[in-house]
């Protein structure tokens, strides 16, 4: 079982009624190395070694994890958007995809996914942001963009450091004439992603807080962090 | 056969002095023009004596310039084979650059043309397009990487025949005190790409010679730009051509503005850069 400070947060009536809450397990075999349970609205980090596989769980169905990636030991080198999109030639994350850095580099690879396809385009929301998209009167919430650099912080960066990032269960598309905006989840409880680190890799994930648009369902609930020992 | 060497006199400091200073009027085909003014190429629309930035930028180089808020910045792709990469920065707080993800997510929009703003991820937008006779731009592949470029043409170092983006973007920003954790990523503009429904990309290429775009500052602007081919360019050879940049003192955009509130969007992301000028004093 995970560990987790509060018990509240794995309690269903913590949350919209009718929330199921599945904790699933890892998506790969191998040693469980680390087993953490991130409450809704936080921010979450954690170094995984080369080699290793990180398994998210996505508890209580269609919950944002945005996410950044950094190579552990120069933070100068960090999840690139473009540079997986270009490598792969497809703007969507599934299976198989490497996860590239700014500077072309394999940072990691999805090695299971248990939803049709995964986001890299729509970035991550802030109080700023989200002033632009839902208006002014939203501009006290907490948003990714602060529970990155409240993470970020701890390794020494800062807004230089924060760039557009992964969501793990969130669903953009893109119509033919460019159109494009988080649409409902494909996501569930207990649904899974996994990938391996190519190399030594700093994860940051904000549990996304976001109540103003359907990428946490208006609902936003835990994930389950696991990274297992690689083969 | 003569060499370069053979063609200077340079065995003393005064004739190495008059070697040098007689090379200062030649011109090259790719150069910057001052005072701008003097622009052997001027861009239909602006004043002459209003010009505040003229070059030409060769394929497989480089530009950069600090403009003023209310600047109108011309890049125009001078024979069909230009791609400009492009990254902004508010000048005066160079950690708020440009947000490709914002740039499409809060447009609801992800390809680039007329009236499409350059936003921050701080909610205001660092500059506007406001003319667009390509169409074919792209802001989800970003520019090249050495890495990419040595897999892709064998090289890809400034000084070499295929240099990437990222290393040229480097050398720009380091001239303007900003390292590689500067380097978000960009957008480029006279090559594009599409996104089919299964998120597949489709090259569509270029316009031609003589596309142009125009891109108004919003705020006091760090503009790096990288004239190097697209990441996903099929075409086996590295193909640069010259680009042309052009930029003249106009203004930012005001509420008379058709664009000012054309969306909900467009009317706060314009409100909250106009909030931030104000009270800065600019």
């Amino acid at each position: 079982m995970p560990s987790v400070l509060d018990p509240s947060v794995l309690d269903p009536s913590s949350y919209a009624d009718g929330t199921v809450l599945a904790l699933a397990g890892p998506l790969v075999d191998g040693a469980i190395i680390l087993d953490e349970i991130v409450p809704a609205r936080a921010p979450w980090s954690a170094v995984v070694r080369k080699g290793n596989v990180l398994t998210i769980v996505d508890v209580g169905g269609n919950q944002s994890g945005d996410c950044i990636l950094y190579n552990a030991h120069d933070t100068g080198e960090r999840y690139s958007v473009p540079d997986t999109i270009a490598g792969g030639g497809n703007i969507y994350v599934r299976t198989g995809t490497v996860l590239r850095s700014s500077e072309g580099n394999p940072l990691a690879t999805v090695v299971a996914n248990e939803t049709d396809r995964q986001d890299t385009i729509g970035g991550a929301c802030g109080k700023e942001s989200n002033t632009l998209r839902y208006g002014h009167h939203t501009a006290s919430e907490h948003g990714c963009r602060e529970n990155f650099l409240a993470e970020a912080s701890k390794y020494g960066m800062g807004a230089r450091d924060v760039v557009s990032n992964l969501n793990w269960f969130m669903n953009v598309p893109i119509e033919a004439d460019g159109t494009l905006g988080i649409v409902d989840g494909i996501s569930g409880p207990g649904k899974r992603v996994a990938f391996r680190a190519e190399m030594d890799i700093l994860v940051l994930v904000s549990n996304c807080p976001q109540m103003n648009n359907p990428c946490n369902d208006f609902n936003p609930t835990p994930l389950r962090m696991i990274i297992t020992e690689g083969s | 056969m003569a060499t370069e060497a053979d063609l200077h006199e340079t065995g003393t400091v005064l004739a190495a002095r008059a070697d040098a200073r007689a090379q200062g009027a030649k011109l090259a085909d790719a150069m910057p023009y001052l005072p701008a003014s003097s622009t052997p190429f001027p861009p239909p629309g602006a004043d002459p004596g209003t010009l505040t930035w003229a070059e030409t930028v060769a394929g497989g180089n480089y530009a950069h310039k600090v403009v003023a808020r209310g600047t109108l910045i011309r890049l125009e792709d001078v024979t069909g084979e230009a791609c400009a990469h492009v990254l902004v920065y508010n000048a005066l707080e160079p950690w708020e650059r440009l947000n490709v993800a914002d740039t499409v997510k809060i447009p609801w929009q992800a390809y680039l043309t007329t009236g499409h703003p350059l936003l921050s991820g701080d909610g205001r937008v660092l500059a506007t397009i406001v003319e667009d006779t390509s169409g074919h731009h792209d802001a989800l592949c970003g520019t090249s990487t050495a890495v990419a470029n040595q897999a892709r043409y064998g090289d890809s170092a400034p000084q070499g025949p295929s240099p990437s983006g990222r290393e040229l973007f480097t050398l720009a920003a380091a001239k303007h005190g900003l390292s590689r954790r500067d380097l978000p990523p960009s957008i480029s503009f006279f090559k594009g790409v599409r996104a089919a429904e299964d998120g597949s990309l489709a090259w569509t290429g270029g316009a031609g010679p003589g596309a142009a775009i125009e891109l108004l500052a919003e705020l006091p602007l760090i503009v790096l730009i990288a004239n190097v081919a697209h990441p996903v360019d099929p075409r086996p050879a590295y193909i640069s051509g010259p680009l042309r940049v052009h930029a003249w003192r106009s203004a930012p955009t005001t509420p008379e503005d058709k664009r000012w509130d054309a969306t909900p969007e467009a009317a706060r992301y314009y409100l909250n850069t106009a909030d931030y000028a104000v009270a800065r004093g600019i």
